[in-house]
């Protein structure tokens, strides 16, 4: 039913249409489909995109135009391999959230929001994480990272160096 | 009426239980028999009538009274109706819908199920923030034990009332909780709030009427339900009987407390505990023996109480009369006395220039220009000037001067306007200190380029 489709597996599109009866639209399925193809890709590619928009009568704009609001979605390339956001909002900054996150980077020798070179992991500032009771915290995978310290973010980026050979 | 010191948690009964999150669990704490009972018992304008007798408020922050939210609802429609659970929690310093969807998801379920029965929904959507994965997969495995146990799905328990419960995951936007931005997003658009009215229950998600309520008012609408009316209404903050426009304040409240205090964490509480009462009791007080400089009342969008302010009850109406925007979500922070307020508002403003969505200029523009002044005051070329222009700025953004669509402005504004105007000697003795050969210049200087924004 696509045409040329270069991106999307047999398996996403049924991950993706398994969804479609949840919906009165089609076009609710955007966030859904977009999901689907970033949790597998670490990223949208602009292919994904036009696949998506003919898969739900939408045109690619439209698909697009959504993709780029939510800052969740990478499109150019792929996100490290671990993404970790690490908050900056107001009740971990005011226990050394902004610290560790500046410490977490030097330490990979990125700036925030970029990729280390060999791709394992990214590290980006977050806004409230929802888990101040644990603050400063960073959400790395799904897993959550509590009451962060230098010590702490050290051992992450071991382990994350270790998991990744 | 229940005080601070009789009062027994309700929402958070499942805290510290092993396995509280299971259906087993939640049953034999008396779960899920109100819902029963209700469904051959009531019919839904009788529990739309007994939400709105109990007085119960929404609590994702604007405090709206939820039963009459859902008179709003047009008689004999056709359907459907659908009903939004907004679980996008994103205000700084609030995770009290987090504890409840981990902790206790079933409580949220029947009060999403006895919601939908009573606003006549056939599809109930949760749509939840994509930074809570756990809350996601136990929602997931809660929402699959309540088909399992026919409290979802087609004729529930043979009452005739069917109810399809989803989660619809989120992408990081803090816009995505306001309420008509929620539906944008659920219908697969920006999350660009809509001009209001129609209201979401006359037009709402897919044109169709929709209530929107939060997770913490599902909880409520369950131990409504099983404890009664008058128990609710015996907890919290009553009326004001020479206010003919107050609704009171009334049933728990789940407050987050954060920041600087020895003990942060979600504690309950009957509605208009006060902030003071709350740091010291259940968070151990300021931490480190120090004393607070200012408290968030609820969310930073709230903005500020100063240490003289502490006293201020926690309910609806007591952040207001301190010049706060209101309760909001309850969310507590404590900044120390070290702390300068100058970084202070500096961050506030860029979260809300990171999270405005860019579809009304005043916010898109103030939320950014607000920013840049910050990073210039604090980079010491701040000028006395900018005191004012920040002032203005709060004063012209928002819902309340009448600039936006929605809410988000006005939030950005409120701790804008309570910082300059409750601690305006130490913005002045900074950008002195700080700029002591150009505070006073009036002319219009360039902007620093933003560094910290994204």
């Amino acid at each position: 039913m696509i045409a040329n489709r270069k991106v999307l597996t047999e398996d996403m599109l049924a991950r993706i249409e398994a969804l479609a009866s949840r919906y009165p639209t089609k076009q609710a399925l955007t966030l859904p489909a977009l999901h689907v193809v970033h949790d597998e890709l670490r990223h949208v590619p602009l292919d994904a995109v036009v696949e998506i928009a003919e898969l739900l009568d939408l045109a690619p704009a439209e698909v697009q135009d959504t993709l780029t609001f939510y800052q969740f979605f990478y499109q150019d390339k792929p996100h490290g391999k671990v993404r970790a956001f690490v908050c900056r909002s107001i009740s971990c900054a005011l226990r050394g959230g902004e610290q560790v996150l500046d410490h977490l980077c030097e330490k990979a020798g990125i700036k925030p929001g970029e990729t280390t070179a060999d791709g394992n992991i990214t590290i980006e500032p977050a806004e409230c994480l929802g888990a101040c009771d644990f603050a400063p915290c960073m959400l790395a995978g799904n897993d959550l990272h509590k009451d962060l310290t230098p010590e702490k973010a050290d051992a992450f980026l071991e382990s994350v160096g270790r998991q990744n050979g | 009426m229940i005080t601070s010191d009789t009062f027994e948690p309700v929402l958070l009964e499942a805290a510290g239980i092993d396995d509280g999150h299971t259906i087993e669990s939640y049953r034999s704490r008396g779960g899920y028999a109100p819902l029963e009972k209700l469904l051959s018992e009531k019919q839904p304008p009788e529990v739309v009538e007994m939400v709105k007798s109990s007085g119960l408020r929404g609590r994702g922050g604007a405090g709206f009274m939820t039963g009459l939210k859902w008179t709003f609802l047009p008689k004999d429609h056709p359907g459907p109706i659908y009903l939004c659970v907004n679980a996008d929690e994103s205000e700084p310093g609030t995770f009290n819908n987090r504890i409840l969807m981990e902790d206790d998801p079933h409580q949220v379920l029947e009060g999403t199920i006895i919601s939908a029965y009573a606003t006549r929904a056939s599809t109930a959507y949760i749509y939840l923030r994509y930074e809570y994965p756990k809350s996601w997969d136990i929602l997931q495995k809660a929402i699959d034990e309540a088909y399992a146990a026919g409290f979802l799905g087609e004729n529930i328990k043979g009452s005739g009332f069917s109810l399809d419960i989803y989660l619809h995951r989120g992408a990081a936007a803090y816009i995505c909780g306001e309420e008509t931005g929620l539906i944008e997003s659920l219908e697969g658009k920006r999350a660009w709030p809509r001009i209001k009215p129609p209201f979401p229950a006359i037009e709402g998600v897919f044109r169709k009427p929709t209530v929107v309520n939060n997770i913490e008012t599902m909880a409520c609408v369950a131990q409504i339900a099983r404890r009664g009316v008058d128990w609710f209404r015996s907890i919290g903050i009553p009326a004001d009987p020479n206010n003919p426009r107050d609704p009171g304040s009334y049933g728990p409240k789940l407050y987050c407390l954060s920041g600087h205090v020895e003990k942060p964490g979600c504690y309950e509480a009957p509605l208009g505990i006060t902030a003071r009462e709350l740091i010291d009791r259940f968070g151990g007080g300021v931490w480190k023996g120090r004393r607070a400089k200012a408290v968030i009342p609820g969310g930073i969008s709230m903005g500020l109480m100063t240490e003289d302010e502490l006293d201020t009850p926690l309910d609806f109406s007591g952040p207001g009369t301190v010049g706060c925007l209101g309760l909001g979500t309850a969310a507590v922070v404590v900044v120390d006395e070290t702390v300068s307020i100058v970084d202070f508002l500096h961050n506030s403003c860029r979260f809300f220039a990171h999270e405005s969505c860019g579809q009304c200029t005043p916010c898109r523009e103030g939320t950014s220009w607000s920013l840049r002044m910050l990073e210039r005051i604090r980079a010491g070329k701040g000028r006395l000037r900018d005191l004012d222009l920040l002032a203005e700025i709060g004063d012209t953004m928002g819902m309340m001067p009448g600039s936006t669509i929605c809410g988000l402005a006005d939030g950005a504004a409120w701790p804008i306007k309570n910082s300059i105007a409750k601690f305006r000697d130490e913005f002045e003795d900074y950008i002195k200190q700080t700029n002591p050969t150009g505070y006073m210049e009036t002319d219009p200087v360039p902007a620093l380029p933003i560094v910290t924004t994204h």
